[in-house]
């Protein structure tokens, strides 16, 4: 039985020793790689460095009608961002009326800012120079299938205009058609000062009217893809609301991966003073804790990395706030078995009544803190929340290796050296009444 | 060890120290963060120290009050806060300026814009946060023990937080939005902490129902010191590597960790026990 025990005791050790030794340094068996802990985590913007703004817009609409506009406006920055060529972006509805926009390494973030918030960067403009529409006037665009003079299937690009833009196209369609050149009677749609189509409202001559109804089309052979292309690119030019920017924040790479290697660093030295400490203070009880304190970052980590938590440098603090609580279960839990010690019980006894007697007060402290971890993620924005989630796994990650694995590893180590000497287990020899 | 003996002493200790935190509170107000008052932040790696005045040459330009720090080692970082919603196009000329005159990498930068109605709203959102989660706490406290212990261990985290204020107002550490996650961690601790006195308090009143509330504290207490101190040091050595090796940033939001496990610690042991002592004592007088 003993030897039993020893046995797995020695390979529970070499299990964790190599688990940290692939965390820190990552191993690859043929094509499976686990990368090392520093790679797998996702950063969250503050550390891997890029650009976020918040959005908000200026708006009186409410409920649904609100909710939709946010929708509309989402994919359209949605388009606008693609066409940077981000990896990754994460654009969010935050509230009722906001979007959050995090794009990741790039290389121009001013311009991305520009361009993500732009409300009328689509424009109409007549061979006068006159601006006869903005992006803002358009509501809506779309491939659409018309017959024409001749009878034939042809690919058309739609255009749905506002009232102000109804107003306006009918003023400028109305004075086009007089005009006899088919030079004079274009209306250049320019998007970010490039020419994206220019089409040429019909003449008078040619039956071509004002049009009133905010409901045009533009015709030119297209194929069905450079039609959704145009689509598409009118749509994106189209914020239906004016959006202002609220925050921005932009994070040089450098600065962001600083901040990242810094904190790995102080999170490496807290572990290894703790772990210390507690071999000092709690002799056998004291390693089983820091086994535990190991296995308890893995965990943490791993899940944060399962979850695709982002870390940022709030998240940080939690963890490594929570670290320093992970240890307080066993704490607890130790203080415990050293009484029962001293008022006579075998060491055996002594770890289990120790265990039993914690687990009230071990639960009732994690779980009221827990509390304030879940409110912290469902109220909090931005950062908060990211410290919210770390908090949340943190205390669960540490109550589950406190109360299942110390105990566990607690029980075999006894086994192994035979519970005789208790001063190895932290108590004083002198039995105290 | 009496704590219930001297409970006016670590009574009067708080009350000093929370009313002279209000008393500049109320003369000089909080320092905000610009995430709290609106307004731009550029921080800039400039590799060395770059004199304030050499820095306002270029900044003046824009805002003439802007406020300029060094941060890092060596002081080679460079902060520069303003009040005013700079253009993004204000920020890439102070950064290029810079980096022009002293050869910098124009990469190395990060900046932060906020609106200033962006604070209002973290404010009131926080506050929203800690009225729920107190709810929440002395509903689960008032469940697992008894209504006496939750209301004592609320006031004792109301202390907690005002301490906090107190020290935050005192030495004049920016209020930024780092000052809510924090504010917030040290509720979860020291209710943590404070939950820790109760439950044993709870099992020793049922072993020794006979025992005088008086003993029945000073000996919960005396019984959990060591854990109450083994734990706060474990965690204060955890925050306080943080806040060594820790970035500007980090540091930021460090160091009210470290003020708040050690207020959340005393409280715990100082505050909470003899308020739930006196809850406890003044039922018992009015029942006889």
């Amino acid at each position: 039985m003993k030897s039993k025990n020893t046995i797995l005791l020695v390979l529970i050790f070499s299990i964790v020793i190599g688990s940290i030794f692939i965390s820190l340094n990552g191993i690859k068996i043929g094509k499976y790689e686990i990368p090392k802990i520093k790679d797998a985590i996702d950063l969250g913007l503050d550390l891997a460095g890029g650009v976020y703004v918040v959005l908000e817009a200026q708006t009186n609409a409410k409920g649904i009608e609100l909710q939709k506009i946010m929708e509309q406006t989402k994919v359209i920055i949605d388009e606008r961002v693609n066409s940077l060529g981000v990896s990754e972006p994460n654009i969010t509805i935050e509230g009722s009326n906001r979007i959050r926009v995090e794009l990741a390494g790039i290389d121009d973030p001013q311009k991305a800012i520009e361009l993500i918030g732009k409300t009328a960067q689509l424009q109409f403009i007549d061979p006068n120079k006159n601006i006869v529409l903005t992006g803002k006037n358009v509501v809506g665009s779309e491939v659409q299938y018309h017959e024409n003079q001749l009878g034939q299937q042809e690919i058309v690009v739609s255009l749905e205009l506002d009232k102000e833009g109804t107003k306006n196209f009918a003023e400028a369609t109305g004075r086009l058609t007089l005009e006899k050149n088919i030079e004079d009677r274009i209306i250049y749609i320019v998007l970010d000062d490039q020419i994206i189509s220019y089409p040429a409202v019909q003449s008078a001559e040619e039956g071509g009217t004002a049009i009133t109804d905010g409901k045009a089309v533009i015709t030119g052979s297209f194929t069905l893809e450079e039609a959704s292309e145009l689509a598409a690119l009118i749509r994106a030019g189209a914020l239906p609301v004016e959006m202002k920017e609220l925050q921005t924040s932009i994070i040089g790479p450098t600065l962001g991966l600083e901040a990242y290697e810094k904190s790995l660093k102080a999170v490496g030295i807290a572990l290894i003073i703790i772990m210390v400490f507690m071999v000092i203070i709690y002799r056998i009880p004291g390693l089983i804790a820091s086994i535990g304190l190991i296995i308890y970052t893995l965990i943490t980590v791993f899940t944060m990395s399962a979850l695709e938590v982002k870390l940022t440098l709030p998240g940080i603090a939690g963890l490594i706030l929570s670290i320093g609580m992970a240890v307080d279960a066993n704490v607890i839990i130790f203080e415990r078995i050293k009484e029962e010690i001293k008022v006579g019980k075998t060491l055996r006894t002594a770890v289990d009544a120790g265990f039993r007697r914690a687990l009230t007060s071990v639960m009732d402290s994690n779980i009221t803190t827990l509390i304030a971890g879940v409110v912290l993620y469902y109220f909090g924005i931005g950062p908060i929340k990211g410290f919210g989630v770390t908090l949340i796994i943190g205390i669960i990650a540490s109550m589950l290796t406190a109360v299942i694995i110390s105990k566990y590893l607690l029980k075999l180590m006894v086994s192994v050296t035979g519970g005789k000497n208790t001063k190895l287990y932290g108590a004083n020899s002198e039995v105290k009444r | 060890m009496n704590i219930i003996k001297n409970r006016k002493i670590f009574t009067v200790c708080s009350i000093v120290i929370i009313a002279v935190g209000l008393i500049m509170f109320f003369v000089k107000g909080f320092n905000y963060g610009i995430d709290f008052t609106g307004g731009t932040l550029i921080e800039i790696n400039t590799g060395k120290f770059i004199p304030v005045d050499e820095v306002r040459e270029i900044t003046d330009e824009y805002d003439k009050s802007a406020s300029i720090l060094h941060g890092g080692e060596n002081k080679s970082q460079l902060i520069i806060k303003s009040t005013l919603d700079f253009s993004n196009n204000t920020v890439t000329d102070i950064v290029n300026n810079l980096a022009e005159k002293y050869d910098i990498n124009n990469k190395d930068f990060q900046s932060e814009k906020f609106g200033p109605f962006m604070g209002k709203e973290i404010r009131n959102k926080a506050l929203l946060s800690i009225l729920i989660a107190t709810v929440l706490m002395l509903m689960y406290i008032s469940w697992r023990f008894e209504f006496d212990f939750g209301l004592a261990a609320i006031i004792a985290l109301l202390h907690d937080v005002l301490i906090m204020i107190a020290v935050y107002s005192i030495f004049r550490i920016p209020v930024n939005s780092s000052f809510i996650a924090a504010i917030l961690t040290i509720l979860g601790y020291s209710i943590n902490d404070t939950i820790v006195i109760f439950d044993r308090i709870r099992e020793e009143s049922k072993l020794y129902p006979k025992e005088s509330i008086e003993n029945l504290v000073n000996n919960s207490v005396k019984k959990s010191l060591t854990r109450t101190i083994n734990t706060s040091l474990t965690t204060l050595i955890a925050v306080i590597v943080l806040y060594i090796i820790g970035v500007e940033d980090i540091k930021v939001l460090a160091l009210p960790l470290i003020v708040g496990i050690i207020t959340g610690t005393y409280s715990s042991i100082f505050i909470a026990s003899p308020i739930w002592y006196k809850l406890k004592n003044r039922k018992i007088k009015t029942a006889k």
